[in-house]
């Protein structure tokens, strides 16, 4: 596989179809870019036109470019050539394969049958364990996981097995799991990250991000100076709100003290 | 002419994959027929006639199976496509029993599967998967990236010669490589055979023997210690 440097998604129509407003994005290794918008304004067929390397041939007309190139049909042919991981917004899996079975088979694909894949099946348990209360276990069948597990395990399958230089995630926020961790995790590869969420803390974090509105891409907005002093007493707040999530989660009750955190 | 044959259990999207193929060659300027095979109620081919004004037909097996009713009206229906000036013929049929595979010799064969059917499947449909040439992946969007792989995986264990592709019926998306390939095939002989042997067709069972256990029977006898999978060859 070529060394991805950059991905570009040429603009497209709107659900009206009008000319998408912003009509290139290039998304450079290392960027950090969440794409935010309205419930139903094309946030998640804006990534998925990007796993299916969109060509004009979706509904929204766009066009991804790998390295300024139309990308390799190899991409899609074999998935140990797919620069792209997704984590889509799915909760369950429909597959009764134990999830041991289940990582080891995907590492082999995901790695071209390479022996060392059999490691990345510890490694992807150890990654998702750390992201989810309920702890996974390896002979549980997969559409016996919880929500919370499934995404966890998503999670940690795009970032481990997959290890692509591209990864997509699809509303992190809502998959009861502990976010933060996850962004922690996440931060220590050198990837492209796309995120589509509603969640300001993850914005904040974002170098910049894409706006969408009735299907469109409306503006990019580069995260501004005063938007990062912000960062820190966001995160402040969210960590309070998430403490007080997991003491009800807990059956306790919640006191006075829980908002301390915001002096 | 070119002859696709198209096979895969219901409900898995067939029409749909067909209907994106079809529209995209007419809008190349070429000219499809279509048959379909069902067993007993089908509409499709009204549908395509008026969606595409194309010429169409449909048989109904009825008490014969799909496959064997395929066998039968396929010399037919070339003739009849051919006289209606096609370029493409298209035969959509509803394999059942999946011991069987529709698909002859110089046609191509696509298998269409769903990505929910179950991580299994591929075991499950023999040669109506093993025989064809392309495996056509429908509902992707609903399973996650790493399911999809798996899916995949599973079919090239069990057909490794058999080319994957997955499509969004929907919205039509992924159909252009399919109809790349239909338009470099080579156009059919007047020679046709099926590809894969079919079972055996009669037994004492279909003669009327209704005891149970293989002591009471004759001719293909299958104890229970002896299982192999079945690929149709």
């Amino acid at each position: 596989m070529d060394i991805i440097q950059n991905i570009s998604i040429l603009g497209g129509q709107d659900k009206n179809r009008r000319l998408e407003l912003v009509d290139r994005i290039d998304l450079k290794m290392g960027d950090m870019v969440s794409v935010v918008g309205p419930t139903g304004s094309g946030k998640t067929t804006l990534i998925n036109d990007i796993e299916l390397f969109a060509d004009r041939n979706t509904p929204s007309g766009r066009r991804i470019l790998i390295n300024g190139e139309v990308p390799s049909p190899d991409y899609t042919e074999n998935p140990a050539s797919n620069p792209i991981a997704l984590i889509t917004q799915h909760t369950t899996f429909l597959s009764d394969l134990p999830v041991i079975e289940f990582l080891t088979i995907h590492a082999r694909v995901r790695n071209n049958f390479r022996p060392e894949a059999g490691d990345l099946v510890r490694q992807t348990l150890d990654f998702a364990n750390q992201l989810t209360g309920e702890p996974i276990n390896e002979t549980s069948r997969m559409m016996e996981l919880s929500g919370g597990q499934t995404r966890a395990l998503l999670i940690a399958d795009a970032a481990v097995i997959c290890n692509t230089p591209i990864i997509l995630l699809d509303e992190v926020e809502n998959a009861g799991i502990y976010r933060v961790r996850t962004l922690e995790l996440l931060r220590e590869y050198r990837k492209i990250f796309l995120f589509v969420t509603h969640d300001p803390r993850i914005t904040l974090l974002s170098d910049y991000r894409i706006v969408m509105q009735n299907g469109s891409i409306v503006k990019v907005i580069h995260t501004t100076e005063e938007e990062r002093s912000l960062a820190l007493k966001v995160s402040q707040i969210d960590d309070v709100l998430t403490a007080m999530r997991e003491k009800i989660r807990l059956g306790e009750v919640l006191v006075d003290a829980d908002l301390e955190g915001l002096l | 002419m070119k002859l696709i044959i198209c096979a895969g259990p219901a409900t898995t999207g067939k029409t749909s994959v067909l209907r994106h193929i079809i529209r995209k060659l007419i809008e190349k300027d070429h000219r499809a027929a279509y048959l379909k095979i069902d067993v007993q109620f089908a509409e499709e081919d009204i549908k395509f006639q008026e969606e595409f004004r194309i010429p169409t037909r449909k048989v109904y097996s009825g008490e014969l199976c799909p496959d064997h009713c395929s066998v039968m009206v396929l010399g037919d229906t070339i003739k009849w496509a051919q006289k209606e000036g096609a370029e493409y013929l298209f035969v959509e049929t509803a394999g059942l029993c999946l011991r069987c595979s529709p698909y002859v010799t110089e046609s191509l064969g696509l298998a269409v599967l769903e990505a929910t059917s179950g991580i299994n499947l591929p075991l499950k449909v023999g040669p109506m998967l093993s025989l064809a040439d392309i495996a056509v992946i429908t509902k992707i969007d609903r399973i996650s990236q790493a399911e999809r792989e798996v899916f995949r995986a599973r079919i090239q264990e069990v057909a490794p010669d058999v080319r994957v592709r997955e499509v969004n019926a929907l919205y039509g998306i992924g159909i252009d490589p399919l109809v790349r390939q239909i338009e470099a095939l080579p156009d059919v002989g007047d020679s046709l055979k099926l590809r894969g042997n079919p079972p055996v067709g009669t037994c004492s069972i279909c003669v009327g023997k209704k005891e149970i256990g293989w002591e009471a029977h004759f001719g293909v006898l299958r104890p229970l210690d002896n299982q192999t999978f079945y690929r149709g060859q």
